[in-house]
């Protein structure tokens, strides 16, 4: 709140520092506007940024790490009541007394003693250091502005290039919005490297990735240290690879021979129509493939499955037996609806890449007198094969990395089995798994999402990058 | 029937002049353009090879070719000669039915190969194709090997019946394209890694190893420096003797080098067709003649 | 060479009986060929039929709902005028239809207890708040109307039926008979769901709608637009137009095709790491997921912005720059204007995108239970694909119903922003 007012302020002030610099600007042509080096208003914009930008970017860090060092300085003094508390119970105590000081509602622990003491000076701390951070924070921003705007409108002359230095002003926002692209990467490394390696001190890295063993419940249990064999994730990697193939089995013949029809075979009208309709079967969030497959695909599957089993059970009666009691959530299910779900995907890339194969290869083809089918056999899937590997490869990593499908149709239990109709787990399932709800952050069980998240990062990143090295390579070589 | 006079002399050297003819290129037949057949040394024997009768060619709504009429002969070059979007290139693919390709594309009137129209529904262009090969104005080998880029015909059309058949028949292609001697000891590497020149030849020996009638060149030098450009005009040349082949240019010195007969296309019209002699030095149509001395082009 | 077509067999060959078998199976495998591509386009778009069919055939019900109307007598001697809201109005309300229907409650309440399970618990509240608002109402006898207990609702809607065995359904057969006896009376009526658009989450699934995850969506994607748009497009600016060609900005280039293919489950442990946990925005609230959003969808609206800005002729730079103007002022007076369709155009698409997108969320504790329309951009909120994953989850039949129906919305605001997009490239792209 007490931000928002005081942008508000600032953003007038700084509206201000335009009009006056604009004045200034026009006032020092005498009338002869040609003289000045820039249009006026590029003047009135230099006095406004400095004024407001700098004001602006200190007032917005105090906003998201105020807290930080309120909490810093806060706990930089424990009273000896609050180190006997374990650390958990010390942390919803530091929580309390800021609360209590914001005039929120704290949890419900009731502190009495030597702790009630303590509370009733952290309380009291909390509000001496929160005003001091937010008065300092002010009178800070507020220095700044003037500061900016007395630098900046004392320069302003005819001769002053204001249009450059607001052109730099814009210059440094543009990289300012590039380097917000990196920092996203690297926000991304750096927080699931470290909880990674949190994690990763209570786990072994080797038994994690070659462990056989995945069962992260057990490691809640507050008397046992996580156990090694409990975060082997090879059975989620299983799971996931086993899911990933069935929807590779669907989505990579059905997709690109799509793909050829559309380009090679299709007129105009149809493709004109059948484009949009595939279009809009990749619009579709995954979250309603997830009910699809759970609501509608699991229970046919089952049904047949179950029926063929009554069928087969006189004559197989293993297989018989097997196939009645197959249940829902069979990695089937989901293999087979998330192909459905990277058809539009393959088909749209494949698309891309036949279509970058140079017509003159087509009519070098067909002169010869080769059919169609010919053509494309022959000369334009092998002319194209890098680009349609990469194509699969890059359909290969959504797959691996999708997650409300395999969430709401594939099981939880972490098997080892190349059976489809097993129900199996995956590496993203059990992320969701691990992450919602309330858990402690700091327990080897939510840390070990974190871990499977690294994993899966990695690898869908090699997966990318080496597809579109690869489609980049291809297009260079056509261009 | 090689050529056995001469086989190395570059066209270049012989300026406007007509090729030698070798003694028994006779074979040639009549163009029957105009009611009045123009008398010339290469007497009229036999039929046509190509034979076209009111050849028009739409594109949608639009009319690209104009009534064609034109007779082709066997065993000779034919250059059809234009300014740009005259319409030559589009009958030429019209006698292969390569417009076939073009969704929007229709051809009506009739072209006759042997006496047997190709625009009929019951010809399978897949065999037409094979009987009448096609040039490109750029070279467009495919990324395979040489080997096999000349082998690709022959494989779709199961023109050889083992290993040795097929050898024989990318060898002798390749030969009679004169690229042999400068490909034999790389035969498996890729043909797209050869110099312009080169890859327009590899597409050549690719059309006659499935020994076709006819070869239909677009352009075939256009993308090609003068030297290539020679090798080329000298090779078609060569082939003259086997092969009844027309030729698409933009150049009328390539026309006259290459050429025993001539049709010069403009607005989608044929204007005039005869012995190219006849033509670069008395061009009866003041059209073709504004053209030949360059008043527009 | 005198054959006289072309098509039965080539000429020339001595074999010709074998060429013509040959060619035969050439043209078989040619039309074996497209008859393969035909199928995968008919599997797909059946595909696509089956899953909007499927979930349009589930979902459409849930627009129609049953209601009924019945006069309540404010019986004073059970309402307690100290204690509003301990007055077991559930009962007043029992006793009303009990009376409408002509039975009777036995001592141990089975009647009334079989006739509430009838009728939504919503009647019980709208009779408190109406005796809170009039106290004066007390003893008077006012007409309520409401909607009927989801498993009621279903049986009229055919999903519950009397052939099932009565131990295998929720309602039995008296209870079935009661809800016939009210509908001839005129007391049950069907219409249009209103509730399904004006009500939030609840745990009686008649009382479930999207309001609440519909307002949470909009105001999500309102801060994904905010921070993604501007960015986004200033970013791909400065890559297209300003930057210098070095090892620098290709590692960005690269880094940004490899971020719009990271899974997006990944964006959500950013979200929890980065967000929730080192800056402490609150969790669930529209604030973070359109944080979350904004960083996911940030690559793909650099990525459409570069190609619509390489889309404009380097002519018209050259034009500005001709007259004097400065790299700035060509870029942001001329080159981005002209791009600004394919921008918006690449802008909604990845907006639709983040709309749909439910993994992510589900890490920033988006998942939780939220009755209500969000209180602001840090208050708790849930979005519409979540509400979907958490009605799926719900074990009442009611709920794959209104799961369908959630769907429904979904996907008419994607195709919405879909058409939107569509439109706008069909009438502001320029060929050049």
């Amino acid at each position: 709140m007490l931000t928002w007012l005081s942008l508000i302020v600032l953003a007038l002030f700084s509206g201000a520092a335009f009009v006056a610099g604009r004045r200034r600007a026009v006032a020092a042509t005498g009338g002869r506007a040609r003289v000045l080096h820039s249009l006026p208003n590029y003047y009135g914009t230099y006095a406004a940024l400095w004024a407001g930008a700098p004001a602006a970017l200190l007032l917005l860090a105090g906003a998201m790490f105020g807290g930080r060092v309120e909490d810093a300085v806060l706990q930089s003094t424990r009273p000896a009541a609050v180190q006997a508390l374990e650390p958990d119970r010390q942390a919803v105590f530091y929580s309390d007394a800021q609360a209590i000081a914001a005039k929120q509602s704290p949890s419900e622990v009731a502190y009495e003693g030597d702790l009630k003491v303590a509370l009733d000076a952290k309380v009291a701390e909390a509000k001496r250091v929160g005003t001091l951070i937010n008065v300092g924070m002010l009178a800070a921003a507020a220095v700044l502005a003037l500061a900016g705007f007395l630098l900046a409108f004392p320069r302003i002359s005819t001769e002053f290039r204001a249009r450059n230095r607001v052109e730099g002003w814009i210059g440094v926002l543009l990289i300012g919005c590039s380097v917000a692209a990196v920092l996203t990467t690297l926000g991304i490394v750096l927080s699931l490297v470290w909880e990674s390696w949190r994690f990763f001190q209570s786990v072994n890295p080797l038994s994690f990735l070659f462990g056989t063993e995945w069962s992260p419940q057990i490691a809640m249990r507050a008397d046992q240290v996580a156990s090694a064999g409990a975060f082997g994730a090879v059975p989620l990697f299983a799971g996931t690879f086993l899911i990933m193939f069935i929807a590779m089995l669907v989505a990579a013949p059905v997709g690109l021979y799509s793909a050829i029809y559309l380009s090679e075979y299709a007129s105009r009208g149809v493709r004109g129509v059948v484009k949009p309709l595939l279009e809009i079967l990749a619009g579709v969030p995954t979250v309603v493939y997830g009910f699809f497959a759970a609501l509608t695909v699991g229970p046919i599957f089952r049904a047949g499955f179950n029926a063929l089993g009554a069928m087969l059970v006189g004559t197989m009666p293993g297989v018989g037996q097997y196939l009645m009691e197959v249940q829902n959530q069979m990695a089937l299910v989901a293999g087979v609806v998330m192909g459905i779900m990277l058809i539009p995907f393959v088909s749209s890339l494949s698309d891309d890449i036949i279509n970058a194969v140079p017509q003159t290869l087509r009519d070098g083809s067909y002169a010869m007198g080769a059919t169609k089918s010919e053509t494309v056999k022959k000369v334009i899937l092998p002319a194209a094969l890098p680009g349609i590997m990469a194509a699969m490869l890059l359909a290969v990593s959504r797959a691996v990395g999708e997650t409300m499908i395999v969430t709401m149709a594939a099981g939880l239990q972490a098997k080892m089995t190349v059976n489809p109709l097993d129900t199996v787990t995956t590496v993203t399932v059990q992320i969701v798994t691990l992450l919602t709800g309330d858990q402690e952050f700091d327990s080897p069980k939510t840390l070990s999402a974190f871990g499977l998240g690294l994993t899966l990062f990695v690898v869908t990143l090699c997966l990318n990058i080496v597809a579109l090295r690869i489609v980049q390579k291809y297009r260079e070589q056509y261009d | 029937m090689t050529q056995i006079l001469n086989p190395l002399a570059s066209p270049l050297v012989k300026g406007h002049a007509m090729p030698v003819q070798s003694p028994d290129d006779t074979a040639h037949t009549p163009m029957i353009h105009t009611t009045v057949p123009h008398a010339h040394a290469a007497a009229p024997v036999g039929e046509p090879k190509i034979k076209a009768r009111d050849v028009k060619v739409f594109y949608g709504d639009k009319q690209a070719l104009f009534d064609v009429n034109i007779d082709i002969p066997a065993k000779s070059v034919t250059a059809f000669i234009g300014p740009s979007g005259c319409g030559k290139s589009t009958f030429l693919r019209s006698i292969n039915r390569m417009n076939d390709t073009i969704p929007s594309a229709r051809v009506e009137g009739s072209i006759e190969i042997d006496g047997a129209d190709v625009n009929l529904k019951s010809v399978d262009p897949v065999v037409l194709r094979s009987r009448v090969g096609m040039v490109f104005q750029k070279p467009n080998p495919f990324p395979k090997t040489i080997f096999e880029n000349v082998a690709y015909g022959p494989r779709i059309h199961g023109l050889a019946t083992g290993k040795v058949e097929l050898e024989a028949i990318v060898e002798s292609s390749l030969k009679k394209a004169g690229l042999w001697n400068e490909v034999a000891d790389r035969l498996h590497q890729p043909g797209t890694g050869l110099s312009g020149g080169q890859q327009q030849r590899l597409v050549i020996a690719r059309a006659i190893a499935v020994s076709p009638e006819v070869i239909l060149m677009d352009e075939p030098c256009s993308a090609l420096d003068p030297i290539a450009t020679a090798r080329i005009e000298e090779l078609i040349d060569e082939l003259r003797s086997q092969f009844c082949i027309v030729i698409v240019t933009h150049s009328m010195a390539q026309a006259a080098r290459v050429s025993q007969r001539t049709a010069f296309f403009h607005l989608g019209k044929l204007v005039e067709s005869g012995p190219t002699e006849e033509m670069f030095t008395n061009p009866r149509d003041s059209r073709t003649q504004d053209y030949i001395t360059g008043r527009f082009g | 060479m005198t054959d006289a077509t072309f098509g039965a067999a080539p000429p020339r060959s001595a074999a010709s009986t074998a060429m013509e078998a040959r060619l035969k199976k050439r043209h078989r495998s040619e039309r074996i060929f497209k008859a393969q591509g035909l199928a995968a386009i008919i599997v797909a778009l059946v595909f696509l039929v089956v899953l909007v069919g499927r979930i349009v055939s589930q979902g459409y019900t849930t627009f129609e709902s049953h209601t009924l109307s019945v006069p309540v007598y404010l019986n004073p001697d059970r309402i307690d005028r100290s204690d509003l809201t301990g007055v077991n109005y559930d009962y007043i309300v029992a006793e009303a239809m009990m009376k409408k229907l002509g039975v009777q409650d036995d001592d141990l309440g089975t009647v009334s207890t079989k006739v509430q399970d009838l009728v939504s618990r919503d009647f019980g509240f709208q009779l408190l708040n109406k005796i809170k608002a009039d106290p004066s109402l007390i003893g008077k006898t006012i007409t309520v109307s409401g909607s009927l207990k989801a498993d009621a609702d279903l049986y009229f809607k055919g999903e519950i039926k009397r052939s099932t065995a009565e131990g295998d359904r929720k309602l039995d057969n008296q209870q079935l008979d009661w809800l016939e006896q009210l509908r001839k009376s005129g007391a049950i009526k069907s219409g249009f769901n209103f509730a399904f658009f004006t009500n939030s989450d609840s745990t009686e699934p008649e009382q479930a709608g999207v309001l609440g995850a519909v307002v949470g969506s909009a105001m999500m994607l309102i801060i994904t637009a905010l921070i993604a748009v501007p960015v986004g497009v200033l970013a791909a600016t400065y890559l297209e137009e300003f930057a210098p060609k070095n090892r620098w900005t290709d590692i960005i280039e690269v880094n940004i095709n490899n971020l719009a293919a990271v899974p997006s489950i990944v964006y959500g442990l950013l979200g929890l790491a980065l967000f929730i946990n080192w800056l402490n925005v609150p969790r669930s609230s529209p604030l973070v997921g359109g944080l979350v959003l904004a960083l996911m969808a940030l690559p793909t609206v650099i990525i459409a912005t570069r190609s619509a800005l390489k889309a404009v002729p380097p002519s018209i730079r050259e034009a500005a720059l001709g007259v004097g103007a400065s790299k700035t002022q060509t870029v942001f007076h001329h080159v981005l204007p002209l791009a600004m369709p394919g921008v918006m155009t690449g802008a909604i698409l990845s907006l639709a995108h983040a709309l749909g997108e439910t993994a992510p969320l589900l890490m920033i504790g988006m998942v939780s239970f939220v009755p209500g329309v969000p209180e602001g951009f840090t208050g708790a909120a849930t979005v519409l694909p979540v509400q979907v994953f958490i009605w799926e989850n719900a074990s009442e039949r009611a709920f794959h119903e209104r799961t369908a129906a959630a769907i429904i919305v979904l996907l008419v605001f994607m195709i919405v922003m879909n058409a939107a997009a569509v439109i706008m490239r069909r009438r502001f792209e320029r060929r050049w």
